[in-house]
């Protein structure tokens, strides 16, 4: 799906992004409040939802090229992580469902994991 | 190309507002270098981290890159309290962080253990109350 059609199924807002940005194709997701985590199992190309609104989840999406952020649970991020979002072209939606319903609608509307499950912690493939 | 190109980093200890610029900074340098998108992925993560190791334990430290035909290097060198049990500060899970650390979604004690992951070759040592030094190499896996 587009990020336009991820907007429309999770009736999230924009807060930060352009036209250009919704006509992007979105394949795979990752669902996490630990950063250390996403960037150890998150692929490029993909969606970041999560719960934080810091700066650094902005930086995060940016390391790992992701193709968006949602943040989930209705959280407005500051000021200073908008600005940065936008400076380093990283959409940011905001939706009111929570992580479990976030993640949800997602997948029944085909988005997959970055990584199906972890297959012991030594063997995780980055 | 038959270059080698050298950049060196400082980077603030305590400084969380700028935390991942450094890491940001690197990852273009190597974009505009054409590396290859795994390689730039795995190095950047191991920069970022690395970069937040100073930030959340040290005083200070310098981030050292070098890039020639072959590899990337990374040399990290802090200034701060070192690190007294190496072993257990890889493990993944193991973790000193403080409570501001881990609301920022970091200090899950994946730090160390994720450079290690991105690296090739991953060297550490550390002596306690002087700092700590992280060698990483990451093979550019080709000759471009």
């Amino acid at each position: 799906m587009t990020l336009g059609e991820v907007v429309k199924v999770l009736d999230a807002k924009l807060l930060v992004g352009e036209d250009r940005h919704l006509a992007i194709e979105v394949k795979t997701a990752f669902s996490a409040d630990l950063m250390s985590d996403v960037l150890a199992f998150a692929k490029s190309g993909s969606l970041i939802l999560t719960g934080l609104t810091t700066p650094q989840v902005v930086r995060t999406a940016s390391i790992l090229d992701a193709i968006a952020l949602i943040i989930v649970r209705g959280k407005t991020p500051p000021q200073d992580t908008l600005k940065l979002a936008h400076e380093l072209d990283i959409p940011v939606l905001s939706t009111n469902y929570i992580l479990f319903e976030t993640s949800g609608r997602l997948y029944a509307n085909g988005i997959v994991g970055c990584v199906e499950k972890i297959g012991g912690i030594n063997n995780s493939k980055l | 190309m038959n270059t080698t190109y050298k950049k060196s980093l400082a980077v603030e200890g305590g400084n969380f507002d700028n935390a991942g610029m450094a890491s940001i900074e690197i990852k273009k340098i190597l974009k505009d270098l054409n590396i290859h998108d795994d390689i730039l992925r795995k190095t950047a993560i191991a920069v970022y981290e690395s970069e937040l190791n100073i930030i959340s334990y040290a005083r200070n430290g310098r981030i050292n890159l070098i890039v020639d035909d072959n590899e990337i290097s990374i040399d990290v060198q802090d200034e701060g309290p070192g690190i007294e049990d190496i072993e257990l500060a890889m493990q993944p899970g193991y973790s000193t962080a403080t409570e501001h650390i881990r609301q920022m979604g970091f200090g899950a004690g994946m730090g160390l253990y994720n450079i290690k992951s991105c690296s090739d070759r991953f060297e550490i040592s550390s002596t306690v109350n002087v700092g700590t030094h992280l060698k990483i190499i990451i093979n550019r896996g080709n000759n471009l």
